[in-house]
């Protein structure tokens, strides 16, 4: 059985695509969380499904359409909260809204790629084609650097706002990439647990993460490592005993949290 | 040396006013090179709009401000400045930091000019904490300290910059006495030893005037603005101590 499962190159392609999901979640989840921003996955995921309805209806390749769309949706999404003086999850339910009733829309109009859409309400990560490996790969290299390079300077805008805008930092920028960044994670995320489930996968591991970590990095670290565990662990369950994947991975991470909980509760 | 006749912060005719509503008038001051100005007045003064604009958080409606010769409005060396916002430490309680994260996040995002020397992030980071005696506190999580050891970090923070003037909102607000009456000491040996040019607002005069060399009396409009000394035998002084202020003039 288990060679079966290494010379499985379905699964193997899984799990690499996986990985660099997890990566990306691990690190952007936790900025999401202590930013109060958990729910703009939610909104963005909607906002892909629409690109990839889209993507879909046009005969373009839909991730790539549906990177696009998300993130022209994350950038009216800041529009809507500094210009139309709406709060943040105001204007995620505005766009998140119009991301659904499109996707249903161009369902209605055009009957023939209704299956191929439902892939992406609940993931489908066996079904990973070799092209879209490279491109969680690239994703997961440009949400790192993102967040690598700019990592002392997104500390201090989240910890302290009004000092750091004081000393220079040029605060829309740092916005603006975060949310970007979180707009191509969401579209990958689409892909491999479905728009019913991604936010889960960025929110679960980080708020694990803080049962536990004592600092900034450890919180990161923690978070990337809850979220491989649970990609990659949901993956493997998912292949042996034959469950669908985006479930066995969020009721993994769930588990996970709940250790980690207990584990706070105790010491 | 130290130019002490060197103007760090000119306010000139400044008016700002909150959707109508007048918080500032017409505020014209400046701070020079070496003092420690205490900006007082009763709430709803306007003080904590003075240093906003001071600082470039808020923008004058009327007036201009130039911080160290250089108008507002072009100014960039943002590193020559250190800022304490009101309520600083009521930061997201949730909020995973060590100590020495919250100094290395400052101290990496802020440009500094190059210089010849430049010490290792770790090497000013502890001699950061060792001026305001938490040296052993690095590695500690800032939820774990209590509110002025809190206050002490912020102004580590500040200090690792290496900023030539601070400036404070109201630093001790939910801090017990005895700690208060610490932070305003180092604000002086601060002041004192390392010549940095402080400008803090407060309602705690009683416990600071004894460091401070200006003062600046708030109400909307400025209504004082000098050396305390002067302002101590001053009828405005009298007139804040009759209206029942905790202004208590410290005798050297």
């Amino acid at each position: 059985m288990s060679g079966d499962l290494i010379l499985s190159s379905l699964f193997l392609r899984g799990l690499l695509a996986g990985g660099c999901l997890a990566l990306a979640c691990g690190l952007l989840g936790v900025f999401l969380v202590l930013r109060r921003d958990a729910m703009i996955s939610h909104g963005l995921s909607h906002v892909a499904f629409a690109g990839v309805a889209l993507g879909l209806a046009l005969n373009l390749m839909p991730v790539i359409f549906s990177i696009a769309v998300c993130l022209l949706g994350s950038l009216l999404i800041i529009r809507l909260k500094e210009q139309a003086r709406l709060p943040g999850d105001t204007a995620l339910a505005l766009l998140s809204s119009a991301g659904l009733a499109l996707a249903v829309l161009l369902m209605s109009l055009k009957k023939d790629f209704g299956a191929e859409l439902m892939s992406y309400l609940f993931g489908d990560i066996l079904a990973i084609g070799p092209s879209e490996i490279y491109l969680a790969a690239g994703l997961a290299v440009l949400v790192s650097a993102g967040i690598s390079l700019n990592l002392s300077r997104l500390i201090f805008m989240m910890f302290d706002r009004e000092a750091a805008s004081v000393s220079g930092l040029g605060l829309k920028k740092l916005d603006r990439l975060l949310v970007m960044m979180s707009a191509v994670t969401i579209v990958l995320g689409l892909r491999i647990v479905g728009l019913l489930l991604v936010t889960g996968l960025t929110v679960i591991p980080a708020a694990s993460a803080l049962q536990l970590a004592r600092n900034f990095r450890q919180t990161l670290f923690f978070s990337c490592l809850f979220s491989l565990l649970s990609i990659l662990g949901g993956i493997s369950l998912a292949y042996v005993f034959n469950l669908p994947a985006s479930a066995a991975i969020i009721f993994l991470a769930l588990v996970i949290f709940a250790l980690a909980y207990l584990l706070k509760r105790r010491y | 040396m130290t130019d002490k006749s060197e103007e760090i912060i000119r306010v000139e005719g400044v008016s700002f006013a909150y959707d109508g509503v007048e918080a500032l008038v017409d505020i014209s001051l400046s701070v020079l090179r070496g003092d420690f100005l205490a900006v007082i007045g009763p709430n709803g003064s306007g003080k904590t709009t003075l240093l906003k604009i001071m600082v470039g958080l808020l923008r004058p409606q009327r007036g201009r401000v130039w911080l160290f010769q250089q108008p507002l409005e072009t100014f960039n060396q943002w590193h020559r400045i250190g800022y304490i916002q009101q309520k600083a430490t009521n930061f997201d309680p949730i909020f995973p930091i060590s100590v020495a994260e919250v100094i290395a996040a400052s101290l990496n995002s802020v440009r500094r000019p190059p210089s010849g020397r430049r010490a290792p992030v770790r090497k000013k980071i502890l001699e950061a904490l060792q001026t305001v005696g938490l040296e052993k506190e690095a590695g500690k999580s800032m939820n774990s300290l209590s509110g002025g050891q809190q206050q002490r970090v912020l102004i580590a923070r500040a200090l690792a910059t290496e900023p030539e003037i601070l400036l404070l909102d109201e630093p001790t607000t939910g801090v017990d006495y005895p700690s208060q009456q610490n932070f305003y000491d180092l604000l002086g040996k601060l002041n004192q030893q390392q010549h940095l040019t402080i400008v803090l607002v407060t309602h705690d005069y009683g416990i600071v005037n004894r460091h401070v060399n200006r003062v600046a009396c708030l109400n909307q409009k400025l209504f004082y603005h000098g050396d305390h000394s002067e302002f101590c035998q001053s009828d405005r002084f009298r007139e804040l101590l009759q209206g029942g202020h905790h202004l208590i003039s410290h005798r050297h």
